[in-house]
């Protein structure tokens, strides 16, 4: 699975490629995708074969790692509906497939979850999920659990509803499907479900925290990561932002919008709810990887889930109960002040709310959070959990949206740029225990890549301008890089290959939401662009190109 | 005897008069004779591109339907986002008025969506006569000098005329200005 584990920690146990070592990595394979799009996936290494799936249209490649330049074993084109690009919000991204049992799960982005044969590539099954005429996509990674494939939809900005589904891992069947918003049927709530804090108790929130029927076309996607834990049955996951952006629209908490869901995974029962942005103000979807830790809390350890939670705190949720044992923030704020760990609630800051026919001026963090969708990597050794974020402040001048089913419905005009300091981008290494920083590496560009922890004590991840680093996991110097032919938004991955050596693969091809300036070539005389992450990015197209490349590096023979 | 004011009055008169004379001012049809829903298939002979482009009025209820209809949702001020930008040279399906007003109402293959049904197709000739103005292709006079956008932006009745690329017909190619 790209997180590696159902903790998702990102942590590789190999320690051949060390802090010593490391100057020594040479390319072995530097191979084209085809795909000119924004690559965020994970190669994905299950004995001596490589999977790779692509953006849009979301070809799988088997590449066969026991033969010198790792050549195609086969290659399977799902062939997704080319008018699903029009439904996708930031690039026509995919985020990766998963292995289990002989079998490739990955998705496309006209929403079908696909079943392959992982040694011949032949289709085993294919579901169609979601509904492109509705504005739904599916772009993330799907997870399997208890012989479930679990995969949620996206298309938070074009008032779709949000769902997280279940689907027999054999046949592909639905096994259950829990909205994000809706009577309490519809989200599977029923007795079991106990959340923490009252703002999160009573009977069918999920319709009565909106206005009328808002909450038909309401958001609470689930396009992120999924974690789980097999001891307790549980899976843990964040459900996107409520839609419109325009706050006004839909007065009250919005539930069960921008916040995480923990569910018994046989029958995705809620068990708890925490609600990180009550009616949230900012884009702020909760979407973010939980990384689930045994942390000494008070005195004794107890299973948390730790959250670098796009509006800028790091959330430590015990696993089993939903109480949050603390939220600090690990980037600049100034759009709420802190966390009541009473109640459970965002304190948002006044005057940095958004109003219809105003511009609300200097915002952080921005709408992408300070940090997205790209996945931290925790290592036992150092203790450290290493998080890729954003230093983004914005402008938002709120306006009515119009629901036109198909169509963005957002409500906003927004641009970004860069948050105090400059820099765009900041890799922090968060001590989950002393609940601050250890230490920090301020990037000029937003950091768009997943991390990659290692027990060579290093710490992998890419920059938007192609440099892929290493560096030492314990102080944060940089100890090697390399330039790749386009920006890194993938998450990057260790393996022992057939040999028997370590490698660290990565995929190159700038994109997404932050790079859709190069990858879909927009004009950036527009500062509002792909949802005004334009107006913060205008140096990109200097600084790469658009290209899909595999690299792997290994260190030289004997 | 003529006074120097009369004189002054004089120079005024002829001023104002060839000054009138020389401005060619974008007609105000507002309410006008209504244009037809159909035309005939060679562009040139169609009176409904230079009718909707050439006239304030029609771009300014295009510029309104271009938020209400959630073009902005995707193509943001021109600069683009989830569909392609509208303020540059670049058309892929063509950047005449009538291919505008096709892609519009017909929808495109890779994501644009059709409109038919939910907009006439009179608006969709006002919307077209707006999104040819955001690379300035319509007369100066006729451009909004204001947008209806939240975030400020440069007047478009101060932009820079774009070329349009070959897929257009030679009515409708940008004229030089």
């Amino acid at each position: 699975m790209p997180s590696k584990d159902y903790a998702s920690t990102r942590y590789s146990g190999l320690a051949e490629i060390n802090r010593q070592s490391v100057k020594g990595l040479q390319a072995v394979v530097n191979v084209g995708t085809g795909n000119l799009r924004g690559h965020e996936a994970a190669p994905l290494v299950v004995g001596s074969t490589m999977y790779i799936v692509t953006p849009f249209p979301n070809d799988v490649y088997a590449l066969d790692l026991t033969k010198p330049g790792a050549p195609v074993k086969w290659r399977f084109s799902p062939k997704p509906r080319p008018t699903s690009q029009g439904v996708a919000c930031c690039d026509v991204v995919n985020r990766g497939g998963v292995y289990a049992d002989g079998r490739l799960f990955f998705n496309t982005l006209d929403g079908q979850t696909i079943a392959l044969d992982a040694g011949s590539g032949r289709q085993v099954w294919r579901a169609q999920l979601a509904d492109i005429n509705k504005g739904e996509t599916i772009t993330m990674a799907p997870l399997v659990a208890d012989g479930k494939v679990l995969v949620g939809n996206s298309g938070g900005e074009f008032g779709v509803r949000g769902w997280l589904a279940a689907l027999d891992a054999g046949s592909g069947a639905l096994v259950w499907k829990a909205y994000s918003t809706g009577p309490d049927k519809d989200v599977l709530i029923g007795p079991g479900f106990k959340p923490f804090y009252a703002m999160d108790q009573g009977k069918d929130l999920g319709v009565a925290s909106w206005p009328g029927e808002q909450w038909k076309i309401g958001g609470g996607t689930v396009w992120g990561w999924i974690s789980y834990d097999p001891k307790l049955k549980m899976v843990y996951y964040g459900t996107g932002n409520p839609g419109p952006w325009n706050p006004q629209q839909r007065p009250g908490d919005n539930k069960w919008t921008t916040g995480v869901f923990a569910r018994d995974v046989s029958t995705g029962q809620a068990r708890w709810f925490y609600q990180s942005n009550p009616h949230d103000l900012y884009d702020h979807d909760d979407i973010n990887e939980s990384i689930l830790l045994d942390l000494p809390i008070g005195g004794r350890t107890r299973p948390v889930l730790v959250r670098p939670s796009r509006n800028g705190f790091m959330y430590v949720i015990d696993r089993i109960t939903g109480q949050v044992y603390s939220a600090d923030p690990y980037g600049y704020i100034n759009s709420a002040s802190g966390v009541d760990l009473k109640t459970g609630r965002l304190v948002p800051v006044a005057s940095k709310e958004p109003k219809e026919g105003y511009v609300v001026r200097g915002i952080c963090p921005a709408a992408p959070g300070a940090k997205d969708w790209n996945p931290s990597a925790y290592s036992p050794r150092t203790g450290l959990l290493y998080v890729p974020h954003l230093n983004l402040c914005m402008d938002e001048g709120a306006m009515d949206a119009n629901y036109i089913a198909g169509t963005p419905y957002v409500g906003m005009d927004v641009k970004m740029y860069a948050g105090p300091g400059g820099n765009r981008g900041v890799l922090t290494a968060w001590d989950p225990v002393r609940r601050k920083a250890a230490w920090e590496i301020k990037e000029d560009l937003p950091l768009w890549s997943g991390a990659l922890a290692t027990a060579g004590d290093l710490l992998f991840y890419g920059t938007m301008d192609g440099w892929f680093k290493a560096v030492d996991a314990a102080d944060g110097k940089l100890l090697w890089q390399v330039r790749l032919a386009s920006g890194i938004i993938s998450q990057p991955v260790s393996y022992r290959g057939p040999d028997g050596r370590q490698y660290i693969a990565v995929l190159s091809g700038v994109g997404g939401w932050s790079g859709a300036l190069v990858a879909a070539g927009l004009d950036a005389r527009d500062p509002t662009g792909a949802l005004g992450f334009v107006n913060a990015m205008r140096d990109l197209p200097l600084r790469t190109k658009a290209e899909g490349r595999l690299y792997v590096f290994a260190l030289p023979h004997g | 005897m003529s006074s120097p004011f009369r004189t002054a009055e004089a120079l005024l008169v002829l001023a104002l008069a060839a000054g009138l004379a020389g401005c060619d001012r974008e007609t105000r049809d507002s309410r006008g004779t209504p244009l037809p829903e159909t035309g005939p298939s060679a562009d040139r002979l169609d009176p409904r591109p230079a009718a909707y482009e050439g006239n304030a009025f029609q771009i300014a209820q295009g510029q309104r339907y271009y938020a209400w209809m959630n073009c902005s949702g995707c193509h943001f001020h021109g600069g683009g986002g989830i569909g392609p930008p509208l303020m540059d040279s670049d058309w892929r399906y063509g950047g005449s008025m009538r291919q505008i007003v096709d892609t519009i109402l017909e929808g495109r293959p890779n994501g644009m969506p059709s409109f038919k049904g939910r907009i006439t197709e009179a608006q969709a000739w006002q919307l077209a006569a707006f999104v040819r103005s955001m690379s300035a292709q319509p007369r100066r006079d006729a451009l909004p000098s204001r947008g209806d956008e939240m975030s400020n932006r440069e007047p478009l009745s101060l932009s820079e005329q774009e070329p349009i690329l070959k897929t257009t017909p030679e009515s409708d190619q940008a004229k030089p200005r």
